[in-house]
């Protein structure tokens, strides 16, 4: 019914990569929560097109696959900004401030939960913004994900300077991980398109160093092997 | 005597490459491939078996029964399937562990295969970490390039390949029958069981799911031997396990420690609650598993002390929580969370969830009386080992065991006609605001 | 006359009992049986939402939750189970809400849970008053809500008001309590998964995809099945009350399955009708059109009183003893002139028919009755003769739960999901347990043969004779072979699947399309066949008949088929014609049919609504649609289902009451014998009394291939064919223009799209549109691309366009040409 310019028919280079999403399972049904990034890259959200590709490269009903898009959270049937900001606002990331972050940028962004903010005069990205669950980084609280990439112990000052960063353009790096790409960019790896970024960033936060750092300050480590018992379990 | 601390899967965090292959090289990795190799399939099992190594994914099943459950007279085809889905409140060892040394995993995948006989294996990891994912992808990449993977491994006749597999959000995923459902590109809804997964699983054939970190640990009992795993741990809790603290510490982050230490050894060695703080309450195994209290900060934090003491290990995930922070909105937010991801298929949870969300909105905003809290307890008691899998029972954890330790809080709410806290105090910058 | 209604020659297996406790009762239930249906045994009812016994379980909605304190190891359960997904044990002990407390809570939390977000909307409700969830919210729940009351005030989640999922059904998602019962239904019974559970956790509900309807054939059984009023018919919504409805088993008029129904009506109006439970037969699912296609009855045409010829030409409305004389004398005066010929239809009940049977003999003097209104052969007279009449379930014949045990089941000539709906589903039954191949001979693979996952022998119509034969040496004892009734016009098929059957052991069975077909058949409306399956050519079968029937003798002569009567009307050797339900469109030779009724002396037509012929007739006479009197369908299996009068109209008569008063006005004229029967009552007794022919079976006769087919393409199977003629193959889809589906606008929008398919090779050529030209006609529609299909074969349904295939193209497996239609371009 709409015409958005992105949702327009897939490409067929976009056919020929669902395609081989699918023959990387011994039942290409497998690949269809790929298949889905790929057209949420393709597409900028999850179009009725992009369900009927994937039905009809699956031999499946788009009721299925409409069933299956609506199922997980990632899946978008609206579009999201150039970048989406995350906010954890589940209970230790609220207590220690997503609360606090989710409505700064609320208001400064002048949107609601999974909206995308209006693109002022001399932006050139758009961002979106939306309160997401635990996205397994405690240790780095309060977390906000921009296009899935972690943004460690932010506050709201700081978020908020990250998302004008990101609206005007310049370049803005994961906190341990890669300069941030598109959401459709970060949406193509998620479907197992790599994009040469996976040397950027290091191998562990500082938190998750907490205890490896204290271990080698004390010196401790795993029992030597050659010291402990080689062959029988101990008995206690 | 064991040190407090026992980096294995943490040990090359700190490597400056520590995902590379050369990096894991260096440091012996992918040298147990040849030792499992030289042993029979059977062997490995056997050994995994004598380390004594349970699930670390939660629900501490011992791994290599596990994988002696695969029935090895069905002809069709074996599957390994990590679950990569962390995503329990709190838990967050799994996603710097794939980040950091996703090659130790990579590893850990092939031993586990070769040991079930899969020649086909999946790692199912949560959609919403990108850069864990290229991690992993690229490891993979790196691994079938090197001859770890493909096939005639090493030279040993044995094929195997890994497919990495993103999730789409959803917190249900972390459930395996969940989990084999979106990796076999439905909705994430658990599957009736029996028949378990072992029988008849990804695609109804024998498939083994383990935890990242359960698969993570299998390299090191191969090369090191069951005694040296055995060694590390308590008796009935064997082993090393990444523990995380979270919240109100000083210093929080990753702590890889024999099972069996306790929280008051763990809080030492972080610097303690932060500055001026106490500790109020904090979850042992993540959202899921019953709240505890200072007055358990000496359990040993192993399968059986955490559920002597009425909670669960869970995955280790210690959310510490001090005494700014109001346990009924901790909790309200909780229950949020299981609603949003409850997946709809059974009626305690989906409508459960729904009601509890209610019931908890209003008890935090002042509104009722102290009967309410019982009726609380009794739709607790409706869902709990009513719903279909266990997200129902995750859900009604932290509210039955908070009305347990904190009654008198909930009524001060009712008494005060609101919550009584103030939540900028629990922030993790409310004490530098003072200064700013 | 009657085959048997015996069970199933199957038997009881010997299956391992194991005994369980269930409230301190013992009770011994076959293995695998699960706990909510042994408790059933001992009369302890659970309640329950997501189960349903046929289909598999789900254990969603966790209200027949049930306490085990031994699970038959010593050890019990520390949580209740779900007893629709909990097996039985031996030495089980179970505590159902009737002796255990935990139990008991479970389900009133269950039930209070469900209903929190439930709207409280019964007395507008559809279902209310035949609602599971109302009916065991009062049984098992809790006397008040928790949820909403004055310290709660829950919130309830509300949706926007009804959704279309089709033209035939709606959806209200605030009454849904995602039980599944629906897509399961979809999914597995079906195979029309288009509706799908969608969104997620409390939000969850049932959905279709952007602009994709849940079309499905079956889709009416989801309104049945769904336990809350979540699923609406639209035809039904707001009609009715279930209180106020009169309930009537009855059997579906659509298609020879012989499908159980229940016909609910009110004050003399069908309002709807619902899916019986046959297990033998259609379980308790039916077709869409067996449940929606009843408005046909009472339209603005139906015939509510006997009409006769004036003089000034016009038919003119007359009394029953009235018509009764004219149209004796008229018959009389033409059984001078040559003769009748009656020509039954297919629809009859098997006691009309057995009235035509009977009036042709004894009033009529003649053989020249046949009730194939479709294109036929003598090839198949000889066939149905021979390996047909008197086949059924206590003798032997092929059953539905012989579809579900044969190891392998060959369709010839027959679209199970459009000609045979109830074999359809049970062969996706036994598909889906793993237990039938499903092999059809067929020119392309279909939708429903598709969800059969059938193995498709490309074959053009036409050779299907050499096709089966090329697949015999695959067929054994576990084999069944299922003929349709198409295969009458290829020389040569059924023949052959006589053939293949006797040598391979495999088993063979006929599926007509009618429902009135087998049961006409085993009456004896066919020139060569007496009631009971007795020969005509055999004098002991006619001595038989005639004693019984306490008349002198009967005619001799094997009598005329239905296209011998037609040439014979229009040439003059017959004088009369007695005709019922027969539509000229679906005759061998729609124009020679017309052109013989015009042609006849004299007509009597027997309808239930005005129609072209009974337009043409000298007398009409007002029939009983189903509903309005009692009968008997036999079906394709040869089983007898009966049924008896849902409504009552007393001027709403049978056929077999103006055939004997016919009859009787014919017999005061000194011309033959009444029939002896005035009611549906005295003709069972008297077919139950003839009963069937115990005498020498006509042989097959492998000679009997001469087609009685008239009407060819001159060049079809001569000459050289040049690239535009295409073999024509054509079936009649489940919803089509048929006239039995009249007055239903909703069902009728859930018909498929008529289409030409044609190969690809076609497409290219002749674009996406395309005109078909045969020897009666040309008809244009739209071409779709079959890739499978056989070369040099087109595709289209047969009535879905026009007046139809045979009277606007050509005969089924003729020669058509092919072109781009004009104007267009591909």
């Amino acid at each position: 019914m709409s015409n958005q310019p992105s949702a327009n028919q897939l490409d067929d280079k976009t056919i020929a990569e669902l395609r081989e999403i699918a023959a990387r399972y011994p039942e290409p049904r497998s690949g269809l929560l790929p298949m889905l990034h790929l057209v949420q890259s393709a597409q900028g959200r999850i179009t009725p097109e992009g369900i009927e590709a994937c039905a009809a490269i699956l031999e499946i009903s788009a009721a299925e696959v409409n069933g299956v898009a609506t199922f997980y959270t990632m899946y978008k049937r609206h579009g999201v900004g150039d970048y989406h900001v995350g906010v954890c606002t589940n209970t230790l990331c609220a207590v220690m401030g997503g609360d606090a972050i989710f409505q700064r940028l609320k208001d400064h962004l002048e949107i609601g939960n999974d909206e995308v903010a209006a693109q002022r005069q001399g932006d050139s990205r758009t961002v979106s913004l939306e309160h997401i669950e635990c996205n397994a980084a405690c240790d780095y609280a309060p977390v906000v994900m921009v296009n899935w990439e972690f943004m460690d112990n932010q506050t709201p000052e700081s978020a908020v300077q990250m998302v004008e960063a990101l609206r005007v353009g310049h370049d803005v790096s994961s906190t341990r991980g890669p300069k941030l790409c598109t959401w459709r960019e970060a949406e193509r790896v998620l479907a197992g398109f790599p994009d040469g970024r996976v040397d950027e960033g290091p191998t562990a936060g500082t938190a998750s160093l907490a205890g490896l750092e204290i271990a080698r300050e004390r010196g401790w480590s795993a029992p030597d092997p050659s010291v402990a018992p080689a062959k029988e379990p101990t008995d206690g | 005597m064991v040190d407090t601390l026992t980096p294995v899967l943490t040990d090359l965090w700190d490597a400056e490459l520590g995902w590379k292959l050369a990096t894991y090289e260096e440091r012996g990795g992918y040298a147990a491939l040849d030792v499992a190799f030289a042993m029979s399939p059977d062997d490995v099992i056997t050994a995994v078996k004598d380390s004594g190594l349970r699930g670390r994914g939660g629900a501490g099943f011992p791994t290599g029964m596990k994988w002696s459950f695969i029935p090895q007279d069905n002809p069709k085809p074996k599957y390994l399937v990590v679950n990569a889905d962390e995503s329990e409140p709190g838990t967050c060892k799994d996603i710097p562990l794939m980040m950091g040394n996703p090659h130790v995993l990579v590893e850990g995948v092939i031993l586990s295969s070769y040991a079930i006989r899969a020649n086909k294996a999946f790692i199912y990891i949560r959609g919403e970490v990108v850069h864990v994912i290229r991690r992993v992808q690229a490891a993979v990449a790196e691994a079938y390039a090197a001859g770890h993977l493909g096939s005639n491994i090493h030279g040993s006749g044995y094929d195997l390949d890994v497919v990495v597999h993103a999730g789409a959000g959803a917190y249900i995923c972390g459930e395996e029958t969940a989990l084999l459902e979106g990796l076999e590109g439905r909705r994430g809804q658990p599957r009736l069981r029996p028949p378990f997964p072992a029988v008849a699983g990804l695609y109804a054939s024998p498939t083994v799911i383990n935890n990242v970190e359960s698969i993570a640990s299998v390299p090191a009992i191969v090369k090191n031997g069951a005694a040296w795993f055995g060694s590390m741990g308590t008796e009935k809790s064997k082993g090393h396990g990444i523990f995380s603290l979270s919240g109100h510490v000083q210093k929080p982050g990753q702590y890889e420690a024999p099972l069996g230490i306790t929280l008051r050894e763990l809080l030492d060695l972080a610097g303690g609650v932060r500055e001026g703080h106490q500790l109020k309450f904090w979850t042992p195994g993540g959202s899921s598993t019953p709240l505890f209290t200072a007055e358990h900060l000496d359990v040993p934090l192993d399968f059986e002390g955490v559920a002597g003491a009425g909670s669960m290990l869970g995955t280790r995930a210690l959310q510490i929580f001090d005494e700014t922070v109001c346990v009924v909105r901790a909790v309200l937010r909780w229950s949020e969370f299981y609603k949003h991801e409850s997946c709809g298929k059974c009626t305690p949870c989906r409508e459960g969830t729904w009601w509890l969300v209610q019931a908890l909105a209003r008890l935090e905003s002042g509104q009722g009386s102290e009967e309410d809290l019982d009726q609380l307890l009794d739709q607790c008691d409706n869902i709990l080992g009513r719903a279909f899998c266990a997200l129902g029972d995750g859900a009604t954890s932290p509210v039955t065991s908070s009305i347990q330790h904190f009654r008198e809080e909930y009524l001060a709410h009712l008494e005060q006609g609101g919550c009584p806290f103030d939540p900028a105090r629990s922030t993790a910058w409310s004490g530098q605001e003072v200064s700013a | 006359m009657t085959v048997s209604t015996g069970s199933t020659g199957g038997g009881v297996e010997k299956t391992d009992l194991v005994t369980v406790t269930i409230d301190g009762v013992q009770v011994s239930v076959p293995k695998d049986t699960l706990v909510i249906r042994a408790a059933e045994q001992i009369g302890v009812q659970i309640p329950r939402f997501c189960d349903h016994p046929l289909l598999a379980p789900v254990g969603a909605c966790r209200q027949c939750l049930v306490d085990v304190p031994d699970a038959g190891n010593g050890r019990g359960f520390p949580k209740p189970q779900a007893s629709c997904t909990l097996p039985v044990a031996e030495g089980m002990v179970v505590s159902t809400q009737v002796t255990s407390p935990v139990a008991d809570k479970a389900q009133q939390g269950v039930m209070e849970l469900l209903l929190i977000n439930h709207p409280l909307d019964c007395p507008v409700c559809d279902k209310g008053g035949e609602c599971p969830l109302q009916n065991q919210a009062m049984s098992n729940g809790r006397g008040d809500s928790r949820f909403s009351d004055e310290r709660n005030r829950g919130v309830k989640r509300t949706f926007p008001k009804p959704i279309n999922l089709s033209p035939t059904v709606l959806l209200d998602r605030e009454r849904c309590i995602v039980c599944q019962r629906c897509t399961r239904f979809a999914d597995e019974i079906a195979g029309d998964p288009f509706i799908a559970l969608v969104e997620r956790g409390a939000q969850q509900q049932i959905g279709i995809a952007e602009d994709a309807p849940f079309l499905s054939y079956f889709s009416g059984n989801v309104i049945q099945i769904c336990p809350v009023g979540a699923l609406t018919s639209e035809q039904y919504r707001f009609r009715s009350r279930p209180f106020d409805l009169v309930s009537t088993p009855g059997i579906a008029e659509h298609d020879a399955c012989g499908s159980a129904i229940r016909v609910d009506h009110r004050r003399g109006t069908v309002l709807r009708r619902q899916a019986g439970n046959d297990p033998a037969v259609n379980e308790e699912w039916i077709s869409d059109k067996d449940r929606f296609a009843f408005a046909y009855t009472h339209g603005d045409d139906r015939i509510t009183y006997p009409q006769v010829r004036d003089d000034d030409g016009s038919l003119r409305p007359a009394s029953w003893p009235e018509a009764f004389t004219v149209a004796a004398r008229g018959l009389a005066a033409a059984k001078a002139a040559g003769g009748v010929g009656v020509l039954t239809g297919g629809r009859l009940s098997a006691e009309d028919a057995y009235a035509y049977s009977k009036l042709a003999r004894v009033a009529l003097d003649t053989n020249d009755i046949d009730f194939r209104a479709r294109p036929h052969s003598a090839e198949e007279a000889a066939f149905l003769a021979a390996s047909v009449v008197l086949t059924g379930p206590g003798n032997g014949g092929v059953t539905y739960d012989d579809l579900e045990s044969a190891a392998k089941v060959v369709l010839v000539g027959l679209e199970p999901e459009d000609e045979a709906a109830a074999v359809f589903l049970r062969l996706r039954k036994s598909v889906r347990a793993g237990g039938t191949e499903v092999v059809s001979l067929a020119p392309f693979t279909t939708r429903g043969l598709a969800k059969l996952s059938a193995r498709v022998v490309p074959t053009a119509p036409g050779d299907e004779p050499a096709a089966l034969r090329a697949l015999a040496a695959e067929l054994d004892a576990t084999s069944v072979l299922l003929v349709g009734e198409r295969m009458a016009v290829v020389p040569g098929a059924l023949g052959a699947a006589a053939e293949v059957a006797a040598a391979s052991g495999a088993r063979l069975a006929w599926v007509p399309r009618r429902a009135g077909d087998r049961g006409a058949l085993e009456a004896g409306c066919l020139p060569t066949l007496l009631p009971g399956g007795r020969p005509v050519a055999d004098p002991q079968a006619r001595v038989d008949v005639a004693t019984a029937w306490g008349v002198a003798h009967l005619p001799e002569a094997e009598g005329r088929s239905a296209d011998a009567i037609v040439e014979a009307l229009a040439a003059g050797t017959l004088g009369g014609l007695v005709i019922a339900g027969v539509d000229p469109d679906d005759t061998t030779d729609p124009a020679a049919t017309r052109a013989a009724i015009d042609a006849a002396g004299f007509v009597v037509a027997l309808d239930l609504r005005r129609t072209e012929v009974t337009d043409r007739a000298d007398v009409v006479f007002p029939v009983a649609p189903t509903t309005d009197k009692a009968g008997t369908f036999v079906n394709w299996e040869g089983r007898v289902r009966t049924w008896e009068a849902a409504l009552h109209n007393p001027a709403s008569l049978p056929d077999l009451r103006a055939l004997s008063g016919i009859a009787e006005e014919m017999a005061r004229l000194g011309e033959g014998s009444p029939l002896g029967f005035r009611t549906v009552e005295e003709a069972r007794a008297e077919m139950a009394q003839l009963g069937s022919w115990d005498g020498v079976r006509v042989e097959a006769s492998p000679t009997s291939v001469e087609s009685s087919r008239t009407d060819r393409g001159s060049d079809d199977s001569t000459g050289e064919r040049d690239d535009s003629t295409v073999r024509l193959a054509t079936w009649k889809q489940l919803l089509d223009n048929g006239s039995m589906q009249d007055g239903d606008k909703y069902l009728k929008a859930t018909a498929r799209t008529p289409v030409a398919l044609v190969t690809p090779g076609d497409f290219d050529r002749y674009g996406p549109t395309v005109t078909l030209t045969g020897d009666r006609g040309s008809m244009t529609l739209p071409a779709e691309i079959c890739d499978d299909l056989v070369e040099g074969v087109v595709w289209v349904p047969a009535g879905s366009v026009g007046n139809g295939v045979l009277a606007d193209l050509a005969s089924p497996g003729a020669a058509v040409t092919i072109t781009g239609a004009e104007g267009v371009h591909g």
